[in-house]
Order: C-alpha cells, then sequence, then structure tokens
C-alpha cells in the first residue's frame, strides 16, 4: 500500500483550460436558443423600455438535457427541519421544486434558466435573425447634404472680398527676392516695388458637403378610449422594434411621439404610453400633427423619416378621406410609413377597419396590416421592413 | 481558511491516518493525492472528476453552472473528490486549513475502501479506468477530427446518447443471457408444468413460444440493443453508442450506492479522526466541520447524515442485541454490508421507524401546486416514507423502461414499455427522449405507458410526436 501526493500545479494550461472548447460550444449553443426564441423574447414586455447598455434576462428553453424521468405526481421523501412537519402541511410549491429550491435531489429539475444578455446583443441577433444581407455589414446610412459653402485652399484668380492679403503680400517678397540680382543689389537706388497681379492669392471655396446620418422615428398613437393596455403593450413592442432597427443603421436617431384621438398633440414617451384619453377619433388629425413635426424639425432632405401608426381601427368615418390623402402624403416624405391596426382577441374593436380605406393606397414604402397577437409582431415586422424605401440600393 | 498545509504535514498526518484504516480493518488500494485550486476543482467535478474525458458541450455547461453557484457563494465547493480507480484518486484542494485536509484524507480511505470491496463495483475494473477514459476520449476527438464525420455529426449522436444512456440494467452483477439461453428458458417456460397425474389428466393445451420474436426478453441495455439491432448505423457511430454506455454502466455503482458510501466515509473519517488524539484546536475544527457535512438539510434528504446515521445505528444495534456479540462482530456486520448491499437493499435492511421518526423523515407530494405533507413518521406513515424513499434512491429515480419489439408492424418499428409503478413520466422529458430515440433507431419508435392510470402509445416518428391511448 503505498500513498502518493502530487503536488499542486498551477502552471498546468493543460488541464486548468480543458472545458474552453466545451464552454464555447454551450455558449454558442445559448446563443442560437436565444435566436430561436426571440420573437417570443421581444414580445416580453419588460425589455421595451430598458436603454441599449441595460442588461436584461433572458430565459433559454432550448438547451435541456432531456432523459426519461418522472414527471411530478410522483411522491418525494426529506428532512423535516427541527420543529417537525403534520400531516397535510404545506412545505412547499410547484414552481420552487422547478426552480430547484426544494428538494432538488436527483430530480434533474426544470432545466430553464436565465442569462444575462444586454439589449444591444439582443437587437444585433434579432436583427440577425431577419436575416437582412446589408444589416450584418452594418452600415451606417449615410447622406449627402450641402451646407452652403467652405474654405478650400487658395487659387490666383477671384473676387476682391476673397483677397487674403498676408499670402499676397507673402508671395509679393517671394517673387522680389527670386527676381534680384546680386550684382546689382549695393547699387540700385530704393525705388517702387508694386503688387503685380500673379501676387494676388485668393481664398478658395467650395461648396460644403457633408455625410449624414440621421433619422427620426415618429411614433403615432391611438390614445382614445378604445385603446386598452393590450393594444398599448403591442403598439409599443413595435415601436420598440421599428427604432431599434433605425438605431442600429443611423448615427442620430431622434424620437417623436404623437398622440391622438379627436386632436393630436406632440408628446413625451412616459404620456404616450400611459394615459389615456377619451374621446372620439380623427386619424388625420396624428398625420397632420406627424407632417408639421416634419416640416418643422425634420426635413426629409436631412432627416431619414420612419412613421408608424398604430390605432384599434376606430375612426370617424367622414374623416377616411381626410386620413388617407394626408397618408399618402406622409408616404411621400417618410422612408417608411406603417399603419399597424390592433385588434387583440378577446378585447373589444368595433368592426370598422381603416385597412380597407388604405387599401387602395399606393405607395411602395406603405405597409398596413393587422396585428391580432404577440406572436404577430415578429412577422409583421419583418414584412414591414421589406417595404422600406431604399433599402436594396444604399448597400453599395 | 488560514494556513495551508505542505506536503510533508500531510504525508505525516497520511502515515498516521494509514495506521488506523489496517487497524480498523478497512481493506485499501493505493491511494493518489492530487491538490488542486478551485477552478481546477470545478473541471474535475464538470468532468465526473475524470483527468481526461471526451468532449461535449454538457460538460461546458456543468462547468458554468457549478462557477456560476461557485462565484455567486450558493453552493460551495466539496472538499475533495474521490474516483473509483485503482490506484485510487482524490483532489484535495490546496487552501483547505490542516485539520480539513487531514478529515478529508481519513474520509477519502473510506471511499477507497468501500469502492474496492462493494459487490456493485466488481464490473468496474477500477485498475483500467484511467486509461480507458483516456482511450474513450481519444476515439471522440479522432471522430470529431474526421473531416467525414465532423463535431455537428458526433455531437448529434451524443446528445441523443446521453439522453438514453442510463436506460440499461440495473444490476451489473447479474448476468445477461445470451440469445442461445434466452431460446431455452422461452421454451423452458412454455412446457405444462409437471404433473405427477398427466396419466389421468389430460394433457394440457401447448402453446407453442413464439421464438421469432425480438427480442425474446425484454430488453434494459437501450444503446447497446441499439447499437447491435440497427444495421443503418456505421461503425463509427456504433462506438459512441458503446463509449456512452461504458461510462454509464461505471457511474450507475456510484448512482446506487451514494447514501451507503458517503456514509461509510464519513463514519470511517469520524472514527479515525476520534483516535488520533488530535491536539484540542484540531479536534475542535473536526467537530465543527464533521457537523457541517453530516447534518440534516431540511427540505432535502443528505446522503452523508442519512448514511451516517443508519451505519452508526448498525453499529449500536449490533451491541445491545443481548450479550452474545461483541463489538467486533458488529464490525463484522459493518463489513458485511458493505460489501454485499446497496442503497436500496440498505435501507430496506436498516432504516428503521426509529431511525425515521428521529430523523424527521416525511413525505411529500405536489397538490394544486403546492407541494404538500402527505405522510409523517407516526405509526401508520413510516412504511410509506420507508417505500417512497427506497424507490427513489439510486437508480429507482431512473423509470424502467424496456425494448419489448424491434419489429413493431412489421415495419421495423422500436416499441418499448414503461414498467409503471405508479409514478408516471414527465411528457416533456418523454416527448423529447422519444425523439432522440428515433434518432437513434431511424424507425418509428412506440412508448406504452400510463398518464394518469390510462394506458397510453408515445409514438415518434417522421411526423413528430403524438400520444394516443394504448390498449
Amino acid at each position: 500500500m503505498t500513498t502518493v501526493f502530487r503536488p499542486y500545479s498551477g502552471a498546468d494550461a493543460l488541464r486548468s483550460d480543458r472545458s474552453a472548447g466545451d464552454r464555447l460550444r454551450h455558449r454558442q449553443k445559448v446563443r442560437d436558443a436565444i435566436r430561436a426564441n426571440v420573437a417570443d423574447i421581444v414580445a416580453e414586455e419588460a425589455i421595451l423600455t430598458k436603454t441599449p447598455d441595460r442588461v436584461v434576462k433572458v430565459p433559454i428553453r432550448g438547451i435541456k438535457e432531456y432523459r426519461f424521468v418522472y414527471g411530478e405526481n410522483a411522491p418525494r421523501v426529506a428532512a423535516a427541519d427541527q420543529d417537525g412537519i403534520e400531516e397535510g402541511q404545506v412545505v412547499g410549491s410547484l414552481a420552487d421544486q422547478e426552480a430547484g429550491a426544494f428538494g432538488a435531489g436527483n430530480r434533474p429539475g426544470l432545466d430553464y434558466y436565465e442569462t444575462e444578455i444586454t439589449i444591444e446583443e439582443l437587437v444585433d441577433l434579432m436583427f440577425e435573425d431577419l436575416q437582412l444581407p446589408e444589416l450584418e455589414q452594418r452600415k451606417l446610412r449615410e447622406s449627402l447634404v450641402v451646407h452652403g459653402s467652405r474654405r478650400q485652399g487658395y487659387r490666383r484668380v477671384g473676387v476682391r472680398v476673397q483677397l487674403d492679403k498676408k499670402r499676397t503680400a507673402r508671395s509679393r517678397i517671394r517673387r522680389l527676392v527670386a527676381t534680384q540680382r546680386p550684382e546689382a543689389t549695393a547699387l540700385e537706388e530704393p525705388q517702387r516695388r508694386p503688387f503685380h497681379r500673379e501676387d494676388m492669392r485668393y481664398r478658395r471655396r467650395v461648396p460644403d458637403v457633408q455625410a449624414e446620418s440621421n433619422a427620426v422615428v415618429i411614433c403615432i398613437m391611438d390614445t382614445s378610449g378604445s385603446m386598452d393596455a393590450m393594444k398599448k403593450y403591442l403598439a409599443r413592442s413595435f415601436f420598440f422594434l421599428l427604432y431599434q432597427f433605425v438605431r442600429t443603421r443611423y448615427r442620430k436617431v431622434d424620437l417623436a411621439f404623437v398622440a391622438h384621438h379627436a386632436r393630436a398633440r406632440e408628446v413625451s414617451e412616459e404620456e404616450f404610453f400611459h394615459k389615456a384619453e377619451s374621446g372620439g377619433t380623427i386619424i388625420s388629425s396624428g398625420y397632420d400633427k406627424a407632417l408639421e413635426i416634419i416640416r418643422d424639425r425634420y426635413h426629409p432632405s436631412l432627416w431619414n423619416v420612419y412613421a408608424f401608426h398604430c390605432s384599434d381601427g376606430e375612426n370617424y368615418s367622414g374623416d377616411n378621406f381626410d386620413a388617407r390623402r394626408a397618408a399618402a402624403r406622409l408616404s411621400k416624405l417618410c422612408n417608411l410609413f406603417g399603419y399597424g391596426e390592433i385588434k387583440p382577441q378577446g378585447s373589444y374593436y368595433g368592426d370598422s377597419s381603416m385597412l380597407d380605406v388604405f387599401e387602395d393606397l399606393e405607395a411602395d414604402n406603405f405597409h398596413a396590416f393587422e396585428l391580432k397577437q404577440k406572436e404577430d409582431i415578429w412577422p409583421r415586422f419583418k414584412a414591414l421592413l421589406s417595404r422600406e424605401r431604399g433599402s436594396t440600393d444604399d448597400t453599395a | 481558511m488560514g494556513q495551508s498545509i505542505d506536503i510533508k504535514q500531510l504525508q505525516h498526518w497520511d502515515t498516521k491516518i494509514r495506521e488506523k484504516v489496517d487497524g480498523f480493518g478497512l481493506s485499501t488500494v493505493a491511494q493518489e493525492f492530487e491538490l488542486c485550486d478551485h477552478e481546477q476543482m470545478l473541471s474535475y467535478m464538470a468532468y465526473h472528476g475524470m483527468p481526461s474525458h471526451y468532449p461535449h458541450w454538457s460538460y461546458g455547461k456543468s462547468f458554468e453552472r457549478l462557477k456560476t453557484l461557485y462565484d455567486h457563494g450558493a453552493a460551495g465547493l466539496p472538499y475533495e473528490m474521490v474516483i473509483n480507480a485503482d490506484p485510487c484518486l482524490a483532489y484535495l484542494m490546496r487552501k483547505n486549513s490542516p485539520c480539513l485536509q487531514i478529515l478529508t484524507i481519513a474520509h477519502v480511505y473510506g471511499h477507497n475502501d468501500f469502492f474496492m470491496n462493494n459487490f456493485t463495483f466488481r464490473a468496474t475494473q477500477p485498475d483500467q479506468v484511467a486509461s480507458r477514459f483516456k482511450a474513450r476520449a481519444d476515439r471522440v476527438r479522432d471522430y470529431v477530427e474526421d473531416p467525414s464525420i465532423g463535431l455537428a455529426r458526433v455531437e448529434r449522436l451524443l446528445d441523443a446518447a446521453h439522453a438514453l444512456s442510463l436506460q440499461c440494467g440495473r444490476n451489473l452483477a447479474v448476468r445477461k443471457r445470451d440469445r442461445g439461453e434466452q431460446l431455452q428458458q422461452a421454451i423452458a417456460a412454455a412446457q405444462p408444468p409437471a404433473d405427477p397425474f398427466h396419466r389421468i389428466h389430460k394433457p394440457p393445451d401447448y402453446d407453442e413460444p413464439d421464438l421469432d420474436r425480438h427480442p425474446l426478453e425484454p430488453e434494459d441495455d437501450i444503446l447497446l440493443f441499439i447499437r447491435d439491432h440497427n444495421p443503418r448505423l456505421s461503425a463509427w457511430e456504433r462506438d459512441l453508442l458503446t463509449i456512452v454506455h461504458e461510462e454509464a454502466i461505471y457511474f450507475i455503482p456510484q448512482m446506487q450506492t451514494k447514501i451507503m458510501n458517503e456514509g461509510w466515509a464519513s463514519y470511517w473519517h469520524w472514527e479515525i479522526m476520534n483516535s488520533l488524539e488530535l491536539p484540542q484546536d484540531l479536534h475542535l475544527e473536526f467537530l465543527v466541520r464533521h457537523n457541517q457535512v453530516v447534518r440534516p438539510i431540511p427540505g432535502d434528504i443528505n446522503p452523508y447524515h442519512l448514511g451516517f446515521r443508519i451505519w452508526r445505528d448498525i453499529r449500536e444495534k449490533a451491541g445491545e442485541s443481548g450479550g452474545g456479540p461483541s463489538a467486533k462482530d458488529n464490525q463484522g456486520t459493518m463489513f458485511e454490508v458493505r460489501e454485499s448491499d446497496r442503497d436500496n437493499s440498505f435501507l430496506r435492511r436498516f432504516l428503521t421507524k426509529e431511525l425515521i421518526r428521529e430523523l424527521g423523515l416525511f413525505q411529500y407530494a405536489p397538490r394544486d401546486g403546492q407541494l404538500v405533507a402527505t405522510r409523517v413518521a407516526d405509526d401508520e406513515g413510516w412504511r410509506e416514507i420507508k417505500e417512497t424513499l427506497i424507490r427513489s434512491v439510486g437508480t429507482g429515480g431512473v423509470p424502467v423502461i424496456r425494448v419489448i419489439d424491434a419489429d413493431h408492424e412489421q415495419r421495423g418499428g422500436l416499441r418499448l414499455r414503461h414498467e409503471h409503478d405508479g409514478r408516471d413520466l414527465h411528457l416533456e422529458y418523454a416527448k423529447k427522449t422519444l425523439e432522440y430515440l428515433y434518432r437513434l433507431w431511424g424507425r418509428r419508435v412506440v412508448l406504452e405507458t400510463l398518464v394518469d392510470g390510462e394506458a397510453s402509445l408515445l409514438k415518434s416518428n417522421d411526423d413528430g410526436f403524438s400520444a394516443e391511448p394504448g390498449t
């Protein structure tokens, strides 16, 4: 019988890092699982209001190791604490057991755990899932805009106001020195040495063209009485997606919120989602307000405008014509204009639908559709993006 | 943790402990200790303690989980890890205090003795463990690197094989009958019972046994059955199935003796430490550590505590039983038991009503989304508690599922039967596992079981999974 003690060897790289490959593979699987569930995750309310660097917890369902195991009806044995246990006493909840908090024992547990991921990563995954090739390049969209003119270099001809006196004087001296004959210097009388035409230096001005990468997302929502929490929630999911999408492609992205019922107002985000108002609905008022905002602050030559409108399809019937006309104007100004009609199951909504009104609106970048449930969000969003103006030509 | 201990001191204590080990009559094999840090310990834990092991993402997952728990302080690390091998291999945490190291060494010798003597470990061939694991790891890596196979296909097969690895024979000491013996058995079983009055009785109808049936007897080892009877598998796939099966049967004895084994090691570290005449400060720390390890965990079963209590009870009981056996004989009983029992028989023989009451064991089951205590340790309840515990220890947590027909509906389907013992299968898990089984078998797979008391057939085939009422 012998005993051997092997001393600690910290530098044994082979041993200490043996799990690296398997850990990497596991992480890949986690990522795949997140991607497979991205539609569910997006529909979870919790992530919508968070900032990009915030960490969210994402439930993973995809990487359990399945075996044949017994279900929940199987009775189990455990030790009581010092107070003892009486028959019929509640000793825990099933949810605890699933989480492994109670009687974890040798039961595999529902292998459901959370991983942490930033909104930024999540958004990346979402758009990877969309499989739009230009997104993977993550190229910012830029447009060239002339901001007046700016100075660039000098030239010998020009108008008087652009004359650069200092440079002109310097080029005169240079000329004099260059033309001086050495033997003549001492003898020659001082004489007048005028400026010549070729001494003149003028500032050159060129048009100032700058690459701009600005976008604005205008969220328009019906906040009339008929919009209940579920409808607002679906709308909010959609706005979130659109905003995140636009954010991946432009350097500067603004948000504007237009709430409308019979009249429209521009409001803060907080108000937008949490304030319910009563009254009828005139959709064209919201569109007019959006047009006004675009005219005042987000001129289409400088800004890429994305507008999206959510409503439950109720509108004052006399307004339908105006609404259609305003929608046509908006789609002319916007890169993308979408209309989502939210009619969740089990929630009240009337028979009227704006989808009929918008049916004959002919604009490539306009898309109207219906949202019935959370699961619709992702496919509808994909469909919407396919309508975007210039979504193909800016990859070049 | 205070100061750690150097190798010289460890050897000094080891010599002392070894004397005691031999004095108590434990029969151990050569022992190797390796000092490691917490990263290495986590790594060993993730790979079941094996110095080399084939790669699979599930070990990465296991490592991440252990590390997260450890980093957040939700779980400590074990003081040691012992591998059933010859020489017996154990890892010690190098930062542990001197007392803890001494206690751990004593504990390890308990495991060493148990591995080498308990009957369930006979078939594990401890002298070849390290080289076998290494060889398996090399083979799997070769398949992964083989361009005609690759990681994705190896992983696909391993995922499926892992799901079924524990579906194998429960008692490794029972030899499996080969085909010829099964035939004879079937023919013999079909013979009418010997009748001393056969001359005057009408001869009973002879039911001819169906010898074309395949398998003749329900088959426990699902992976091996697939390996041997699915002609569509290629050689590397068969080899992977063998690897996973061999590894499972190496670990099954440890699952089946968890309570006995930990109890045995705890009992002997306790005896050894008490007999070492430790300096007082070490002895006090020992008492604290010992009680941390061997304590009841409310809401759960601590195998260290349960095992330790039963072993001590055996020791004391044998002494009480009236004048006869001396202390030496009691120890004889203990040594016999450690050789011939595993957890379920151990509990059946030695978990008494008094112990159940003393340990405060109770039975609970879910009711309306809550866990409710259904039986407590009183005069009526204790038997049921004992039965439930016996059923759930060791491999009792793995449902018994056997192959009964390899040519189901004459279309090469695989029919299996769940030997229902009152516990239903977890249906979501059953569904996914059947999908894995289908992946391995390549033809339709049907599982007979009971769901809420109704016979059901769970099927997995090309069209996915379905559950139908069975007959």
